[in-house]
Order: structure tokens, then sequence, then C-alpha cells
């Protein structure tokens, strides 16, 4: 086993194989000695293990840029743009998170545990953010095929432009959701403050469901029935610029 | 359709409402939605064309062609980049999208940019794989679309640019109509075939210098340090803005004047926002020496370089490099009378076919249909970019010898005058024969 | 643009304190706004019947004794200075005297300074951690379309122990400030905030409460802002509708905070407890103390 590995080796469990479960070192970092950058370095290095930073104290762009299936659990709050652009990542926040946590998340997962500030998952392209607490302004802005899932309530024009993906909300959302929505999918539990230009209720059907039903599994929500949301997608009136469209512009 | 010229004895053109304001009106009464074209502003504003060159005399020597250097050679994002890029020529090749453009086209941009040794830039679609691999020097937007955004792309880029806006919009965002949306750019854009992109203006998650300084962080902290970041912006307020852009932690800035060109855009926007390349690029550099940053953050300008003398006098005025749009596709045949009838079948003529957004290109450079896109040799089209860069270059070194410089950076202002009292001002050099400088 | 902080002690052990912990906040916010710097600080009460003003000179070697005024304290190029009766009055007459001198606060209990400079510097010129006081508040200034000035710095004074810091950019303020000053609102930059400072001066003055004011911000200024008003017996919190501009809110049972964000926060104690939120845009959020029984 690799240096510094502490090993267990599990034989033939029922199948006959050989099974090799390898307990990976914790490493820890402190943000209040360490330099972020070298942080990140390292992260950006690592080809796989998992990572505790301590005191982050609201800093910047944290865990962003990684790029193997690192474990990185995060104790505090962090700043903005915490894991922007992850790939393959699974990052765990036990805090708050500033503007843009996972901007441009690319695939992985990123959990926060408090509250997210704005534009949560703006421009993602895929993988799983899931907040426990509330998302503010601009959750899911110009998504691109991101999984959101907000426990709590988001802020006013969130999923503005969202082109795909899914953003779910348990709780309630602010006003201007989906303005110029395109492809994404929009669940919701609690109540609508008000739609944005183009964004419509829609019938959840059995796809549908099944659809909310895995994204509230893979949050860790099964506590929540999928028949109390409702969905809200794109008219596709503006799809194409016509006169009488004017007035939504 | 082209009107016919003649003598109409005893009738009288208006100024306000000459043909083509009448065409527009009657236009936008027929249709109901405004105007959309291509290409910069059409209209004439104070340009480099309304300066002049003091070359040698008696009080000035030059320097002889060939033996005697006039070195060309400017590296970008000296301030904190671990890998600033090294050019061998003060002109780049502006951003411009796959999507706007076609994908042999945006490879032969890339094909003759790297045979001369200077950059071309992505645009607001994402990175082409035709595009790296033929550019040896790659610049990689972040626009407020983030269409096809991803650090894989954002880390074998040589530079980050970071675009506030551009000279023909600023304020506005990225456009492209439904029929330049084929399969291939909806599927890097993330959008469905065939509909009218909408854009936003705004970046999705900064708004403001502090945040974007925040953003440049990231963008660094994602990339180890190693990347020149860029800063362009359309010209407005241009010397706040240099100055927020410079304290937001930018290496390089870009500033596109008016005279900007774009894919696509309300008429009224490209011809009545922003200000002309010539007062920016001032503007520009006050900002930088008020900081005292001048030459260590570098400053490329655009919006209407077309020649070596637009490209000496915006180096002679502080600007480190120039980047072309339009003059590189035109090099590259658009607007080619060769393709005139063709022109004259879809509405227009050559010498005046702006209607890039419409996506019928018979040059095959502004356009997805695949049968147009195969008609443009990227070969051929590399050859003509790498053939124009290298005039732009000799022309330059001409004037620059003529006023008696080693390098083209040793240019300055003392070597210009005006023609018009609106250059003298907007340049903040003397009129031509005087010492004076309206303004100062 | 800018970071804004500002720190209201529900303790009063805490009050002791209010200089340090603010200093560090504003230092926190020193990339955001690395032109100039300044606080409002609510402390030393002026004696019944006087009132207090803080000013500001650009000579060094200003003899602030020969005012004719009582000389509290003085810190780098500012003093503060009692004077008998109304503070108007007294503001007047130093205006019409030493048109030279800025008045940079008047009133019962604030105190404003404000300079050119980072906020390290700032801390350090001015003795930041020296101070006591019930509130304060904070600011450190990236300038966009205004010179980087003292007098363009911020806080801005819009009235008695009344003050405004901004982190955004108006969009109207030049002809809203043409309207201020036909109603006798006086200007002393081109800045943006100054005209938001001078409107609710103005609202106040007509009769409007605080909050009457501060919402009359969403119908007359345009632009994109997070404002942080003191008052003399606290602080107002005010997003406009689009709020692109952040802005985070702290309490604890010692304290509330406010900041662009969160780690000018992070360094008060009890942070990593405190219940955290966002201000809603166009809602006016208020604190004030109670009145001692």
């Amino acid at each position: 086993m690799g240096a510094g590995a502490v090993g267990r080796v599990r034989v033939g469990e029922g199948s006959g194989r050989l099974s090799v479960e390898t307990e990976v070192e914790l490493e820890t970092v402190d943000l209040a000695a360490t330099p972020l950058r070298e942080l990140n370095q390292r992260l950006h290095d690592a080809e796989s293990g998992r990572f505790r930073i301590v005191n982050p104290n609201g800093a910047h762009a944290v865990a962003c840029g990684l790029r193997a299936p690192l474990d990185v659990e995060i104790l505090g709050h962090v700043g903005y743009y915490c894991a922007g652009m992850n790939q393959h990542a699974h990052v765990r926040v036990r805090g708050n998170a500033g503007t843009g946590l996972a901007e441009n998340l690319m695939s992985g997962s990123v959990v926060v545990e408090g509250n997210a500030s704005q534009s949560a998952g703006a421009t993602g392209r895929g993988g799983l953010l899931v907040i426990h607490g509330n998302a503010a302004a601009r959750c899911g802005i110009s998504m691109k095929g991101i999984d959101i899932v907000v426990r709590g309530s988001i802020g006013h024009m969130s999923a503005f432009m969202a082109q795909r993906g899914c953003l779910v909300v348990c709780g309630d959302t602010g006003d201007a959701l989906g303005d110029s929505l395109y492809e994404a999918h929009l669940y919701v539990r609690g109540a609508v403050a008000g739609l944005g230009a183009d964004c419509v209720e829609k019938p959840m059907r059995d796809h549908h469901a099944a659809e909310l039903q895995s994204l509230l599994a893979r949050a860790g929500f099964d506590d929540l029935d999928p028949s109390d949301f409702r969905r809200y997608g794109s008219a596709r009136r503006l799809y194409n610029f016509a006169v009488d469209n004017a007035g939504s512009y | 359709m082209a009107v016919a010229d003649g003598w109409h004895p005893g009738l009288r053109e208006s100024y306000l409402y000459d043909r083509n304001v009448i065409a527009e009106i009657q236009r936008a009464a027929r249709e109901g939605i405004y105007d959309i074209r291509g290409f910069g502003a059409k209209r004439r504003v104070p340009h480099f064309d309304d300066l002049l060159l003091l070359g040698a005399s008696i009080s000035r020597y030059p320097l002889e062609g060939y033996r005697e250097r006039c070195a060309t050679d400017v590296v970008l994002g000296t301030r904190f980049a671990k890998k600033p890029l090294e050019l061998k020529i003060p002109v780049t090749i502006a951003g411009m999208s796959f999507g706007a453009l076609s994908a042999p086209a945006k490879e032969a941009l890339g094909r003759g940019a790297s045979e001369v040794g200077t950059s071309t830039t992505t645009g607001d679609g994402g990175m082409t794989e035709e595009e790296r691999q033929s550019s040896k020097t790659l610049v990689y937007q972040l626009l407020p679309s983030r269409y096809g955004m991803n650090p894989d792309d954002l880390r074998r880029a040589d530079a980050i640019e970071v675009v506030v806006g551009q000279g023909a919009k600023p304020g506005g965002g990225g456009m492209l109509l439904g029929h330049k949306i084929s399969d291939r750019v909806a599927a890097m854009r993330d959008l469905p075939k065939g509909i009218d992109q909408r854009s936003a203006s705004r970046h999705p998650d900064w708004t403001g210098p502090d945040d974007l300084e925040i953003k440049i962080h990231e963008l660094r902290e994602i990339t180890d340090w190693e990347k020149p970041v860029f800063v362009k912006v359309g010209a407005t307020r241009t010397y706040y803005d240099v100055q927020l852009a410079v304290k937001a932690g930018a290496d390089v800035i870009v500033v596109d004047g008016m005279q900007g060109g774009t894919a696509a855009t309300q008429d009224v926007f490209i011809e009545h926002a922003g200000i002309p390349t010539l007062a920016a690029t001032r503007l520009a550099v006050d900002a930088l020496q008020e900081l005292g940053l001048h030459r260590q953050v570098q400053l490329i300008v655009s919006g209407g370089i077309r020649t070596g003398a637009d490209v000496a006098k915006a180096l002679a005025l502080g600007a480190d490099a120039v980047s072309i749009g339009t003059a590189a596709l035109i090099a590259m045949g658009d607007n080619s009378p060769e393709h005139d009838e063709e022109y004259r079948a879809i509405g227009s003529a050559a010498g005046y076919y702006d209607d890039w957004q419409a996506g019928r290109d018979p040059a095959g450079i502004s356009t997805q249909d695949d049968e147009l896109a195969a008609r443009f040799d990227p070969e051929v089209g590399g050859r003509r970019i790498a053939n124009y860069l290298r005039v732009l270059t000799l022309e330059t070194q001409t004037l620059a010898r003529a006023c008696g410089k080693s390098h083209v950076h040793n240019l300055e202002p003392e070597d210009l005058v005006a023609l018009t009292v609106e250059a003298a001002a907007m340049a903040r050099v003397p009129l031509a024969g005087t010492s004076w400088i309206p303004g100062a | 643009m800018c970071g804004i902080v500002g720190l209201f002690c529900k303790n009063p052990e805490l009050e002791l304190s209010l200089g340090p912990y603010l200093s560090a906040m504003l230092v926190q916010m020193d990339d955001r706004g690395p032109d100039s710097a300044g606080v409002a600080l609510y402390r030393n009460p002026a004696p019944d019947g006087w009132s207090k003003l803080t000013l500001y000179s650009a000579d060094p070697a200003e003899d602030w004794g020969a005012l004719g005024l009582e000389v509290v304290e003085t810190r780098a190029r500012h003093a503060v200075l009692l004077a008998p009766g109304d503070a108007d009055e007294a503001e007047s007459r130093i205006r019409a005297e030493r048109p030279d001198l800025r008045v940079m606060s008047a009133g019962r209990v604030i105190e404003i300074y404000k300079e050119v400079g980072r906020p390290a510097e700032f801390a350090r010129a001015f003795r930041l951690a020296d101070f006591e006081g019930t509130h304060g508040l904070g600011h450190t200034r990236m300038a966009t379309e205004s010179r980087v000035t003292t007098e363009g710095s911020h806080p801005f004074s819009t009235g008695h122990d009344l003050c405004l810091v901004h982190n955004g950019s108006l969009s109207n303020h030049n002809r809203l400030r043409e309207k201020l000053c036909r109603e006798g609102i006086v200007f002393q930059t081109e800045n943006d905030t100054e005209v938001a400072a001078g409107y609710l001066t103005w609202r106040l003055r007509e009769g409007a409460t605080l909050e009457e004011a501060l919402e009359g911000c969403l119908d007359d200024l345009d632009g994109f802002y997070t404002f942080l008003v003191g008052t003399a017996d606290g602080f107002a919190v005010l997003r406009d509708p689009i709020a692109c501009k952040p802005a985070v809110l702290g309490e604890t049972d010692d304290w509330v905070a406010m900041a662009s964000e969160y780690r000018a926060i992070a360094v008060l104690p009890g942070a990593a407890e405190a219940t955290m939120w966002e201000p809603e845009p166009s809602v006016v959020y208020a604190w004030e103390k109670a009145v001692a029984a």
C-alpha cells in the first residue's frame, strides 16, 4: 500500500473476489497558518485523497479548480467562489458560503450545510450542488447542466437564463424565478414570489416526478414527497425575436 | 438594392432624412423589430486618419531600412503572470466567436497568427479544437454568457480575457440569431438548435470592480497563477475603467473603441454608443501613467485598425499593441469583389456587406452553413492573414524608422500632429503647424 | 468600488473594544478599497447644551485651539471640538470663518475620520484601536468616477449624528444633485454617494423619518447600491431592488455587524457561532439602542 496509507484488506466478501478497503489518511490544512495558494496548489497536484480545511474565515476561492476525485471538508464559513469550476471532487462546507459557490461546476459534488450567498451554482455545467440552508439571489443563474437542490429558500432572479440542468427548491423562491428561461427544469415546493419572463408552471408528468425523486435522494432529502412540488419551465415564446415579444425584454 | 447615383436637377436630398434613413424607417414600420447587423460603426468619427506622423528631417534622423533594426516585439502580462505572452509583432487577433465565424475561418486566423508570431482570441462560444490546434498563442475569453466555459480550456489557454464589454455595444451582451445556431454551435453553447440566442450583459457572478478583483483572483487560483489576465472594455468612461481594471488586478487592459466590429447587434447600438478609439487610447494611457503603471500593465487598443499607419499612431499615443477584428475578416475575403454577384443575390453588394448576423456569407466566413463554410480554405485564409499581418508590421516599421525609432514602442505622442481640432483635442496633440492643443 | 463595515454593540462591555474590532474589520476590506478609508464613531456624547464637530484641516500644523472652541482631541489632520449650543450654528460659523476647513461631522455623538490611503495605515494614523463607543461604521474606497480625495471618501455626513457609506454605483446622481442644490443642499465633490447622502438630509429636513427617507431612495435613486446609514442610536441597511452588490449581516448576543464580505465579520468574537444572513433587496433593516431607563 502506498506510503502513509493505512490499509485494511478484506478477502472474499461473498463473491470470492478480493475486496480491498483502504482508509485513506486525512490531511488537515489550517488556512490560518497556510497560504491559500499553497492549499490550492496541493489540491491541484493531488490525484486522490481526503482533506480537511480549518479556519477558512471567509477566504475566497477555497478549493477551486479541483480536477481529481478528492474528498474535501471545510470547517467554517467560506467567501466567494468556493469550489469554482471543480471537476470530479466532492466538497462539503460545514458553514456558509459566499457569492458564486460552485460557479461553473463541471462534475462531482458540493454540499453546503449552512446558507449560500448570491449566484450559487452560476453557469454550472454538471455535477450536484446541495444547499441545506437558503440560497440568496440569482441561484442557478445561467445554469448549463448542473443539478442544484436547496433545502431552504432561494432569492430573486434565480434560474435567470437557465439553459440546462435541474433546480430543486424545497422552500420558497423570490421574485422573477426563471426569467428568460431556456430548457432547465425547475421544481419548487414552497411559494413562488413571482415568475420571470417566459417561465410558466407546467404539469408534472411521471418522468419529471422520477427525476425529482432521484434528485431528492441524491441530496439526502428522502423525507420529502415529490408530489408536494410544482414544475416550472419555459413557455418558449422568446426563442425567436418577434415584435410581439417586445414587452418581455 | 444599390441605388444608382445620377444627377437629379431640382431634387434635393435631406441631410436628416436621406435615402438610408428613409429606408430604415420604412423597414422598421414594416417589420416591427430593430435592425440587427454586423460590422462596426460605418459613419465617420474622428480617427487615426486625422493624425499625422512627424518624420525625420534636420532635427531628427531616420533609421536605414533592413540593417538598422526597428524591433516590433511585445510582452503581454508581465505584472503578475508566471508565463507572460511573448509576441513578435504588436498586432493581435481580437476575440471573435465560433458561431459568429465558421470553424475554418477560426482555424485560418490561428494559422496566420502563428506564422508571424502573434495571438488569437476565442469568443462568445468557447474554444474550438481547430483554434487551439492551429493557434500557438490563444487567449481565452470569459464573457457574461459563459457559453462553453470550462477549466480544461482555461488551463490550456495561454491567457485569459475577462470581457466586460466591446466597443460596438458597450453595455450589451453577445447576440447570435437562430440560423447560425447549428448543431455544433448549439451543443457548445448548451442551447436548443435554431433559436435566437438571448444574452446577458452583466457577468452572472460578479458586478463592479471590487468583485471583479475577487473573480480575477479565483481565475488565477484555478490556473495556478500561470496565465496573464486581460480585462477588455468597450470604450466609454475609459479613464476610470482603466484605473479600475488595474485596481482589480488586470495584467493587460484591452480597450475597444466604438468603431469596433461585431457579428450582430442593433444598428443604433453600433453607431451611437461608445467613444472613438482615438479618444479612448489617450484616456487609457493617461490613466495608466497616472497610476505609474504605463508599460507595466500593458494596453491593447482595437476598433478600426486597418493599416500600419493606424498601428503606428496607436503605439505613438502609448498603446503596447493593437488588435484587429474586422480587418482580419476582410483580409480573409469578407466583402471581396469576387463574391459581388452572390452578395447582390442576398440583398447586398461587395464593399457594403454587413449582414454577418444572417449567416449566409458567400465567402464562408461569418456563416455556420456547411456548404458555404466549405468554400473557405483555412490554409489559404491563413496565408492571407499572415501576409496582411506582415504588411501591417512592415508599414509600422517604415513609419517608425522614419521617425528615428529602433523599437516601435519608442514612438511617442510628440511624434504626432492633428489635422482637425477634434482630433487634436481627443488625442491631445497639437494642430499641425501650431502649438495649440484644444482643451489642454 | 468599496468595502463597508459596521458594528453595533449590544453588550455594553463590548463598547470598550469598538475601535480595535472595527479596525480589524476595516483592514479585511483592504482589497475592495485601496484608495481611501473612513470611519464614523458614535461615542463621548457632548454635554447637554453643547454640540460636537469633527473638523479636517489640510494643514498638519493647524492650530485647533485658535478657533474659539473646546478641543477634545486631535488625530492626524482631524480634530474633535465642542461648541456651545446648536450644531448647525457652530457649523455655519466655521464654514463662514474658515472655509478652508472641512466639517466632517456635526451632532452630539458622531465623529467622522477619513483619509486617502490604505485601511491599515489609516487605522495606525488615527489610533483606531484606542476608540470605545456604542457603534461605528467604516468604509474602504475604490474610487469609480470621481477623484481620490479626502472629501470624496466615505462616510458622508448627512445631518446631525447621521452618516452614509455606500458600495455600488448610482446612475442618476448628476440631475439629482442639481435638484438638491436648488433645495439648498451643499455639495463639495462630484461623488455619487455624496448625492445619496444629500438626498437623505433633504428628506429628513422635510420631515420624513429615516425609514421613509431610505424607502424614498428606492424611487428616487437609480443604480446599484448597498447603503449603511449611521444614526445617533444605531444603524440601518438598504439594498437596491436588483441587489448585485454584496451585503452580509451577523448577530450574536453581544453585537450586530454588517459587512460587504463575511471575512470582515469573521474577525469578531463569537463570529463562528453568529446568526448570519443577507438583507433582502428593497427592505430597510434598522437597529437602535433602547433608551436607558
